[in-house]
């Protein structure tokens, strides 16, 4: 009997939940970027499903303009676009630009997820589909004009990892296709590499960068490689984007295809993202 | 060849006296567990009520000694909104740092409560509470319910959040309360030993 006491104490000192076993779960790595956008790039992040995310986004004149432009800031290119979480993985949207009165649309999906545990998956991937419209009167409207001229497409894989909480990295091949292009020295098809990242300065400020290497002979010479950096600041429910670029459009296939700014000479744009989400439909508990 | 018949002997000894010492651990040491207890928060500020809600708590009662331990992973919260459930886990929990909650304490009134009886017992627990990498003495009370042999378990109570340095920027002060409400819930099993 001498033993007992000795026994109690081991199970004392056992730990209790230990007993229950480790049950393995799945862990997906959630917020790798702080909006589903991050400058001009889509995200490797969704909607989430059931929300609303309502997105004013400005591009102000180049800096270069100096203080007779106020740096810019007396022209602006708009967009205003909202984007819906149809479900976890399926993401759509709509908007408008202000540049060349451009209608776009999108359908985003998520392939695969980052985790750990019962399910490893080393990175995110998404796929991007989007369509944009131009409303500009013709340029000649006498000559024959069709509406396929004005619509252009850009198809996008976006892959991604989550490195550590503070810090995400993506890698985001595209293809655009313009139906009509301005000279025979464009490619109807434009191959780019996108790659972008961010690193979180706390917990409500990252920085961003996004650059857009467009392969070689596909554009006339005048049009330069994306680049672009800046900020997320979060708040409650608004995360707004501050950051300097030399794209002026929104959209894919204006910031790919149509970048004119060489960051060299100043040609660069102030602009912001405002992102505002409206819960429509709530999660059922 | 004496020499080995000792050995023989104390062997058999050792053996009965440990198969006698898990047979009492066995009759009297009756553990009990949860996989889906409930933890529900609730932060109810002048601007904005915000409910969290978890699942899956895990929980082992030990009836012999009245040592408890619950655990609850942090991610698994669910709220109303997502971005809420974002912010929970990256700017106030962190839950990537700190992934889980942990209670471990004992019930220092056992012998009052009789989970093979009928009834309901008031629960008096002290032990330690574990939060965002802090550990905090913590002596909630709790209430058990023993129905045709059914265990219900729950307790409510109300943490403030700076005790776990948790910090509330100014901005959202009227959003989130600075004193929040935890109501747990777990029906308990017998676990098979």
């Amino acid at each position: 009997m001498a033993v007992v006491p000795g026994q109690a104490i081991a199970q004392e000192e056992q730990e209790l939940l230990s007993l229950l076993g480790r049950e393995e779960t799945t862990e997906y790595a959630a917020a790798s970027f702080k909006t589903n956008r991050v400058i001009n790039l889509h995200s490797l992040e969704s909607t989430t499903a059931g929300v609303l995310d309502v997105k004013i986004s400005h591009r102000f004149g180049y800096l270069n303009g100096g203080i007779y432009d106020l740096f810019g800031l007396d022209e602006s290119s708009v967009r205003l676009g909202a984007d819906y979480g149809v479900s976890d993985r399926l993401t759509i949207g709509v908007g408008r630009s202000s540049y060349e009165k451009t209608y776009d649309g999108f359908i985003k999906y998520k392939l695969l997820r980052q985790s750990t545990g019962l399910k490893n998956m080393p990175v995110s991937m998404a796929i991007l589909g989007t369509a944009a419209i131009t409303t500009l009167k013709w340029a000649d409207p006498n000559r024959d004009n069709l509406f396929s001229s004005r619509v252009a497409y850009t198809t996008q894989l976006i892959i991604g990892r989550k490195f550590s909480n503070g810090f995400s990295l993506q890698f985001s091949p595209s293809w655009v296709h313009r139906n009509l292009v301005a000279t025979s020295a464009e490619k109807n098809d434009v191959i780019a590499l996108g790659f972008a990242g961010r690193i979180k300065l706390n917990k409500r400020l990252s920085f961003n960068a996004e650059y857009i290497y467009v392969l070689p002979d596909q554009l006339a010479e005048q049009y330069t490689n994306s680049l672009s950096i800046g900020f997320d600041i979060e708040t409650g429910g608004h995360v707004f984007q501050l950051h300097f670029t030399n794209s002026t459009s929104m959209i894919e296939k204006g910031f790919i295809t149509e970048t004119l700014g060489e960051w060299g000479k100043g040609e660069i744009h102030f602009g912001f993202n405002i992102s505002r989400v409206f819960t429509v439909v709530k999660p059922k508990s | 060849m004496e020499h080995r018949i000792i050995r023989q002997g104390m062997w058999r000894c050792f053996l009965t006296t440990l198969f006698f010492t898990a047979g009492v651990v066995g009759l009297f040491g009756q553990k009990y567990y949860s996989k889906v207890g409930q933890v529900v928060f609730t932060s109810d500020a002048s601007l904005e009520k915000i409910e969290g809600k978890n699942t899956n708590g895990l929980v082992v009662l030990d009836a012999a000694t009245g040592r408890l331990e619950c655990s609850v992973l942090i991610k698994g919260f669910q709220f109303e909104k997502a971005l809420m459930q974002d912010h929970f886990n990256e700017n106030y929990m962190e839950s990537h740092k700190f992934p889980k909650g942990v209670f471990k304490g004992t019930i220092t009134n056992m012998q009052d409560i009789h989970l093979k009886k009928d009834g309901t017992y008031t629960v008096v627990v002290k032990g330690d509470l574990t939060l965002h990498g802090v550990t905090k003495p913590f002596s909630p009370t709790g209430k058990v319910i023993v129905k045709g042999g059914k265990i219900t378990a729950s307790s409510s109570f109300e943490i403030m959040v700076s005790d776990f340095n948790i910090e509330i920027p100014k901005i959202v002060r009227d959003n989130i309360a600075d004193k929040v409400k935890v109501t747990i819930q777990a029906d308990l099993l017998v676990m098979e030993q």
